[in-house]
């Protein structure tokens, strides 16, 4: 089998000269015996070899998408060669602790790894009646998410931020704490990094190093200078690479995907370059089953020992949630964890929205025998509550808080106290679970007993402390 | 299967393949492609080329590979063995895939839709000598514990029948009986093959009479469907699709469940493999999975499959319809599949309408939804396909093409609203934003089992909607310029969202609710309300009624008292009943009453 590496060797077929080329894509005519989706390599007049993939393919011609950007190629002098066979990667534990670029090339001075286990970046899709049901709650020892929004291993869960949000610092804190309550080992990490800056790449690679992460790490980066088609891949190399560890090796792997709003806006630049119809504001129209070729797999498998959990992080353009990104990936995913910039301005870290933020997999992940028998109708409680306290703000705004019910004074109280004793947290706080849940019913006990329709008299009994906090 | 001729692959661009020398196929002829043998279907021709769907992944697919024509169209297999099945969009069993390789789907892979070997223990009703017209049973086989399966004569097959087979165990493919028709003898099997684009005869429709009941009080209570009837469930992201979707797989009184995951997650479906198989029909007390068949294509599965996905689950529905089941079908979500409508056209290079939709959307969708209803079969049997489709608008915006297609050709609306999602309150239909049009049709059924019931639903509807322009007021000023007597409007308005129209789908005790005790718990809140409304005209203050120590137990009733416990919801409505006596006879006689 071929390896994807840069020497000139003699294989494939060569062609020279292109007919036409046009933003990303190269087409050249005349080619015979080339597949769909087959890599090329493209050598470029000083000499260096850039790869490509075919789009389209005809009797006439082939539509090549250049990775690697079309700057500096021109149509007579453009040389190209068919590799017989689509993108692949080699996969091996050995890449554990290395960095490499957005195409899978090491980036960090190191040799390639060698591998003989060649996987097609592509992935192929689960099998339903294989997957096995992700139900172990992983504690991120983050009261907004294990509390409110828990996240379990096996699930696709991302963070919907805004420009100037911590959503780096934050997902730098699940990648530090995150762990079974009951393990002691965190999670293997892979990272994808899609044409996000210099700094935040440091950022990341610092947080790795200095919580003795970096090890069990192997990063992926096509920062904001690489050429932006080469992102459409790295992805898909990081989730190659996270197969391998999981459904080989037996990893439990936690794979951070950002930005995704990067990697959409490649993907329409592509289209926009192929003359395809646009969709909604301007961005392709089959980006939702393109984003769900990735999310997808995420997962647990029957009978493997690994896992892959996945974040990815996006950035809603403007704050808006019903932008074609955000909107499609909370479509697909399995929740999502929404930043607020409110809260974030009056200083609450994590600002973790509470009305929006959602992890549809919590429901089988708490409770008796994961978490804690109270945790489903605590969560399912506050969130209701929470929801009042909206209506009563928008209400205070109005009226004035003096002229505001008894009741709804308390319900305001209750708002302010979920947002600074649950919500807010150190950066470097780590709390267990049962912090969590106590620090919820404490907030839960402002309010009269009542007004919590959602709690049993059982639970009550055991956790509402409201009486004496009113008497 | 025809001879390899010289037809070729001329052009692939993702699922959308050309190849020449096609003089010779047939529009929807399926055709196999390439080395690996994919799936496609011929969707465009001219001249000797052809434009092909291929529903299966085609990477290094190269022009010049071979095409082989079929010379039949796509279609699905009939006959015993489908319940408790998965398949994916074009029929091919999940479990199968997983044996014959691992985990993943690869392509070209091919395993028969239904096993071949097995025996099916099959009782003839009809005797040598016996006419058997199309549609009609030839004999039963027991399918699952809680399905038996007629062998029908398939549409077009009309005769006198020349012999049968005695009682037994026989295969698929084992020939049952010979029939003389006017076009010679023909052999009847077990197996069918059905065209998967052409719907299934029927004889002819009739009105829709009987509620298809949920369980889930908003829906029966407020916004019943019909059997025969189509629903849609249109909802931003997270805002309950599905979870509905899987309660009305779950507990609706249909005898067949067809659930289509169309372009949706993977995990959704494993989530029902896991929990149907353990769930027990509340009315039989058999495992649900007896009676539910799942098409699985999910959103990372080729886009081509998850077009044909919708015809092949409707399909199958009009298969057992035609025994004269109820079926109810489940497909989540139809946006996706309108997608891969879009997506395949874009390929086609077809002129795009609203948004890139085709301009055939519409119609696609109303042939789609006419499949559903009441209906008298071939058979002259009874049976019923209800449609509940769920749409996911982008950006949770109703305007869209889908949403307004769908609703023109749907007559139950049940809107999911972000808001009420966002506030956990579930299932979060909008009562104001939805409807039905089938509350006239199974009044009468529903007046039969609860006398009162269109009382009670006018009453409730009347009230929130009188809520809703009272929240206007308080959102401006505040609620205490309100008098006691709209207060109490509110504060009942309040008791009707937490305590009947919420229904948590993973509360053990009220994730299905009889209509006897959906009108219970009504009939408790709404006596609450005509009684306090009397007191509060009499002039007690509505913090008295508020203090009944009845009202925290009201609202809590739904999940205190299952179905099997209505004895303590006829105590709370007596006790209830006592407190307001008590506060009636305050207010005559007591001396503080006026306070
Ligand atoms: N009836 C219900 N009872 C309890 N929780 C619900 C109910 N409906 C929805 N939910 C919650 O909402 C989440 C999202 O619902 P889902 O049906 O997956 O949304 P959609 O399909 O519209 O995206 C679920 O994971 C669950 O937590
Ligand atoms: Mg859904």
């Amino acid at each position: 089998m071929k390896r994807l590496d840069f020497t000139v060797e003699d294989h494939g077929l060569q062609y020279t000269g292109a007919s036409r080329i046009e933003g990303p894509l190269v087409f050249i005519e005349r080619v015979q015996d080339v597949g769909y989706d087959e890599v090329v390599e493209i050598l470029d007049p000083a000499g260096h070899l850039r790869l490509g993939r075919v789009l389209e393919i005809s009797q006439t011609h082939a539509v090549v998408q250049v990775l690697e950007g079309t700057s500096g190629l021109a149509t007579r002098s453009l040389r190209a060669r068919f590799l017989g066979e689509s993108f692949r990667l080699p996969v091996s534990q050995n890449m554990l602790g290395r960095i490499f670029d957005g195409l899978g090339r090491p980036a960090d001075g190191g040799a390639a790894p060698l591998s003989s286990d060649l996987r097609d970046v592509n992935g192929l899709p689960i099998n339903p009646v294989a997957r096995r049901y992700p139900r172990e709650f992983i504690q991120t020892g983050i009261s907004a998410i294990d509390g409110m929004n828990a996240l379990v291993r096996g699930q696709k869960l991302p963070i919907f931020s805004g420009n100037g949000l911590p959503h780096d610092r934050l997902a730098a804190q699940i990648i530090r704490q995150a762990r079974l309550v009951n393990e002691t080992a965190g999670f293997v990490i892979v990272f994808a990094a899609m044409g996000i800056k210099h700094d935040v790449a440091e950022f990341h690679i610092r947080n790795l190093r200095e919580s003795g992460a970096l090890a069990h790490a192997v990063m992926f980066l096509s920062l904001a200078d690489a050429p932006s088609v080469e992102r459409l891949l790295t992805p898909r190399v990081a989730l190659t690479m996270a197969e391998h560890l999981a459904f080989a090796c037996g990893q439990h792997v936690l794979v951070l995907m950002t930005d995704m709003t990067n990697y959409c806006e490649s993907l329409r630049e592509v289209g926009s370059a192929r003359g395809e119809i646009p969709g909604r504001k301007g961005y392709p129209g089959y980006l939702y089953s393109d984003l769900a070729s990735l999310y997808e797999r995420a997962g647990r498998i029957e009978g493997a020992a690994g896992s892959i959990t996945q974040t990815a992080i996006l950035t809603m353009p403007a704050d808006d949630i019903s932008h074609p990104v955000p909107d499609l990936t909370g479509y697909i995913t399995e929740g999502q964890i929404v930043l607020d910039r409110e809260l974030f301005q009056r200083g609450i870290y994590p600002p973790i929205a509470g009305l929006p933020s959602l992890s549809r997999l919590m429901k089988d992940g708490v409770g008796a025998g994961y978490t804690r028998a109270d945790h489903p109708a605590l969560a399912s409680q506050l969130f209701a509550c929470y929801a009042y306290v909206k209506r009563v703000r928008g209400l205070a705004d109005v009226i004035g808080e003096e002229d505001l019910s008894p009741l709804d004074k308390r319900y305001l109280q209750f708002g302010e106290a979920l947002e600074q004793r649950l919500l807010r947290q150190g950066e470097h706080e780590n709390r267990p679970i049962a912090l969590t849940l106590d620090i919820g019913w404490e907030v839960l006990s402002l309010l009269p007993r009542d007004e919590l329709h959602r709690v049993s008299d059982a639970l009550a009994q055991q956790h509402y402390h409201g009486a004496e906090l009113l008497a | 299967m025809m001879p390899v001729g010289n037809s070729l692959v001329s052009g692939v661009s993702g699922p959308t393949v050309t190849a020449i020398g096609m003089a010779e196929a047939q529009m929807y002829e399926v055709v196999e492609v390439g080395e690996l043998g994919l799936i496609g279907e011929v969707v465009r021709l001219l001249g000797d080329r052809a434009t092909i769907q291929v529903y299966e992944d085609t990477t290094m697919l190269k022009p010049g590979a071979p095409v082989r024509r079929t010379g039949a169209p796509l279609s699905v297999w009939l006959g015993p063995g489908l319940l408790g099945g998965i398949y994916d969009g074009i029929q091919r069993p999940l479990p199968g895939l997983l044996a014959h390789s691992d985990a993943w789907i690869r392509p070209g892979e091919k395993i028969d839709p239904l096993d071949l070997r097995k025996k099916w223990n099959f009782t003839p009703l009809l005797r040598a000598g016996d006419t058997l017209s199309a549609g009609q049973m030839l004999g039963e086989v027991a399918e699952t514990g809680l399905v038996k399966h007629l062998v029908m004569a398939p549409p077009g097959l009309t005769g006198v029948i020349r012999s049968v087979v005695a009682q037994g165990a026989y295969t698929l493919e084992d020939s049952l009986a010979v029939v003389t028709t006017a076009a010679g003898p023909r052999e009847l099997r077990m197996l069918q093959k059905w065209p998967v684009r052409v719907a299934r005869p029927i004889r002819e429709r009739l009105r829709i009479t009987e509620p298809l009941l949920t369980g889930q009080r908003i829906i029966d209570a407020l916004f019943p469907l019909g059997k025969g009837g189509t629903a849609v469930i249109p909802g931003g992201f997270g805002t309950g699709k599905t979870i509905t979707q899987h309660q009305l797989a779950k507990w609706s009184d249909a005898e067949i469940i067809l659930f289509i995951g169309c372009g949706e997650r993977g995990n959704e479906m494993t989530e029902v493999l896991r929990d149907f198989p353990e769930l027990q029909d509340p009315r039989s007390g058999r495992p649900l999975m007896e009676r539910t068949i799942l098409i699985a294509n999910t959103s990372n599965m080729p886009v081509a499959a998850r077009e044909v996905s919708i015809y092949t689950g409707i399909n199958l529905a009009e298969y057992y319809r035609d025994m004269g089941k109820s079926v109810a079908v489940l497909a989540d979500s139809t946006s996706r599949w309108a997608e891969a409508l879009r997506e395949l056209a874009a390929r086609l290079e077809e002129m795009p309408a609203e948004e890139g939709f085709p301009a055939s959307l519409p119609t696609r969708l109303a042939q789609f939804y006419e499949r559903a209803g009441a209906v008298t079969t071939l058979g002259g049997a009874r049976g019923s396909i209800s449609i509940v489709g769920a749409v996911s608008p982008p950006g949770g915006d109703f305007a869209e093409p889908v949403t307004q297609h769908t609703r023109r050709f749907t007559r139950c609306f049940w809107a999911l609203d972000t808001e009420l999602a966002n506030a956990r309150h579930y299932p979060s239909i909008h009562w104001l934003h939805s409807y039905s049009e089938y509350v006239e049709d199974v009044s009468a059924w529903w007046e039969q089992k609860a006398p009162g019931y269109r009382a009670l639903r006018n009453e409730t509807l009347a009230l929130l909607q009188r809520e809703e322009r009272l929240q206007q007021i308080i959102k401006l000023v505040g609620p205490d310029v309100l008098p006691d007597s709209q207060r109490l409007i509110v504060f009942i308005a309040d008791l009707l969202k937490d305590g009947f129209l919420t229904q948590n789908a993973f509360d053990e005790k009220d994730m299905f609710c009889s209509p006897e005790r959906q009108v219970a718990l009504l009939r408790l809140i709404l006596t609450l309300y005509r009684r306090g409304k009397e007191l509060i005209e009499a002039g007690t203050p509505l913090a008295k009624l508020r203090s009944l120590t009845s009202v925290p137990r009201l609202l809590r009733a739904k999940s205190t008292f299952s179905d099997a416990q209505m004895d303590g919801l006829a105590q709370l409505e007596r006790e209830l009943a006592k407190e307001l006596d008590e506060l009636a006879h305050a207010q005559a006689h007591g001396p503080g009453s006026q306070a």
